[in-house]
């Protein structure tokens, strides 16, 4: 077995290097959203409903990173959307309608993908494939992070507004739907550049997890999104050294390694944590 | 204070001492009707005031106390009729109304400070990108320090007692220098003392100038904490001065055959 060392000269190692710590920052950057938003369950639905989109995207256009990307776009635009017209227009709540959407999309798009000759897609799309990544894959990993955290950047402001309470948010002239639109294009972007790091399954965990983390330190949104930011990244690098003398999949690796940072959080909190005696006085 | 002088430039604001431009400070709601999906939420309000009042909406559960407060600040939008404040229809949402949601309706373990929380209502005056400057958190200070919040202010929200809770929100419409403060339930869920704080407080608050008007539950605190009541139950049922209008027969035709009278 050759060494680390060996193995980061090999380009590929470098190029998923790279890619660990950009995807990891800008989902866990993201992730402060997701979680003062609390829409992880949606999230989660909407990372499955990417399989789909993928499947149709290459049904048609063939098999590119664009036409991935653009189909992955498609698929969470038409689960979001579709929810709430089937919630609107029947009696039963979103939440009902998204459940039997999206496990049907996902199903569907199984089907597809396994019928086309793209096998080894497939598991890549579902359960992620760092090592495999090309220079153009990298760029768009690149342009994606850049995206998301300039634009979460220059919104805070009106989105932290908005964030805490939607109604003194409209009241103060925050431009909610605005909002609204922004960060749902930011989060699918992101949710795309994930998949090749983690896959469409594991996906949520790294748009959570680090933010979720960070949740239980501090009391400031700002150190949210940068401290989310920094601990994604952080953990997936960690996970990148680990993996490879373990000899795990990174992907699953990543999830578990920010996974066991919530959990000591959790515990440990010097404020928020089990033990902490003086919850909520900073 | 040094402040004072930029401040008394400023023609709209209300901070202090009284408003010398109250007489001009009148908000004015003619025949508003407000329709909520398929139900008709409020039929025909109208009523008239002004800066340096307070004034209790008064109703039965589902009687359009809080579809008023947030159609008065432009977050449900109107069927029909007109609100105006200061002469002029409100169309858009202004900095000079404030909106204090109901405590049930915030999100208490966000992760803010009490200082945060006020930082938030010099949104209007910032926009999305302008620097906090000195000025701003000269008036987030003085918002602070007029709610005896100051000792507090590095408190995350939820680690406030109820009362404290709602004095924070009031220094956030200070900071946004609203002259009219529309509060959603404010006494809910506060005990005795603090009840009786913050109907001390909405006295101050009227008496520097601001017009404050706040939905309220408990019938036997509005003598006393109010100048003016309008009971409504999706039409209206009366408005007038506490004196006047908060009669035994307003009361029994606003909560006639309805479970609850006080609730608390």
């Amino acid at each position: 077995m050759p060494t680390i060392t060996d193995f980061l000269a090999e380009p590929i190692a470098k190029r998923a290097l790279l890619a660990c710590l950009m995807i990891g920052f800008a989902n866990g950057f993201v992730s402060a959203f997701v979680v003062l938003r609390k829409s992880a369950l949606k999230i989660g639905t909407i990372s499955h409903s990417l399989l789909p989109g993928l499947a149709v995207a290459v049904l048609i256009a063939g098999l590119s990173q664009w036409s991935a990307l653009a189909g992955a776009i498609f698929a969470a635009l038409i689960v979001g959307l579709g929810s709430i017209f089937l919630s609107r227009t029947s009696r039963l709540d979103q939440d009902t309608s998204m459940g039997v959407l999206y496990t049907t999309a996902f199903a569907a798009g199984l089907l597809i993908l396994k019928n086309l000759d793209v096998r080894q897609k497939l598991d890549e799309w579902l359960f992620g494939s760092i090592i495999g990544m090309a220079d153009s894959d990298l760029w768009i990993a690149f342009g994606i992070s850049a995206i998301a955290v300039i634009t979460l950047t220059a919104l805070q402001r009106p989105l932290l507004i908005y964030l805490f309470e939607p109604n003194i948010a409209a009241s103060l002239g925050v431009p909610v739907r605005l909002l609204n639109y922004a960060t749902f294009a930011v989060t699918i972007l992101v949710l795309v550049s994930s998949l090749q790091a983690v896959g469409c399954i594991l996906s949520v965990g790294l748009l959570v997890a680090p933010a979720a983390t960070i949740y239980l330190l501090t009391n400031n949104a700002r150190t949210l999104f940068w401290g989310g930011g920094i601990l994604g990244a952080l953990g997936s690098l960690i996970a990148f050294f680990l993996s490879y003398p373990l000899g795990w999949s990174v992907s699953a690796t990543i999830i578990v390694v920010l996974g066991s940072f919530f959990f000591l959080a959790y515990i440990f909190s010097p404020k928020y944590g089990l033990f902490s005696r003086r919850r909520g006085v900073a | 204070m040094s402040h004072a002088a930029s401040h008394s430039t400023k023609e709209h604001v209300c901070w202090g001492g009284g408003c010398e431009h109250a007489q001009h400070h009148r908000l004015e709601v003619v025949d508003l009707s407000v329709q909520y999906q398929e139900v008709r939420a409020l039929e025909k309000i109208s009523f008239a005031t002004e800066c340096g009042r307070s004034m209790a909406l008064i109703g039965p559960n589902g009687a359009g106390k809080s579809t008023l407060l947030k159609s008065l600040v432009g977050l449900i939008p109107a069927e029909s009729g007109k609100i105006l404040w200061r002469g002029k229809p409100l169309t858009r949402s202004s900095h000079e109304l404030a909106y204090l949601p109901q405590r049930g309706d915030v999100d208490w373990n966000f992760p803010i400070t009490v200082r945060g929380l006020v930082e938030m209502g010099r949104y209007p005056n910032l926009g999305w990108w302008r620097q906090y400057s000195r000025h701003d958190a000269d008036i987030v200070q003085r918002a602070l320090t007029s709610m005896e919040l100051l000792d507090l202010q590095h408190r995350q929200i939820s680690a406030l007692s109820g009362g404290q809770q709602q004095r924070a929100f009031i220094a956030r419409a200070l900071a946004q220098e609203a002259h009219v403060l529309l509060l959603d339930e404010p006494f809910t869920g506060l005990d005795k003392p603090a009840q009786e704080n913050l109907s001390r407080l909405f006295k101050e608050l009227t008496a520097e100038g601001r017009l404050l008007i706040a939905s309220h539950h408990d019938l036997q605190t509005v003598e006393g904490s109010y100048d003016d009541v309008l009971l409504l139950r999706r039409h209206q049922v009366a408005f007038g001065p506490v004196a006047e209008s908060f009669t035994p027969e307003n009361i029994a035709s606003a909560y006639d055959n309805c479970e609850q009278r006080t609730a608390n």
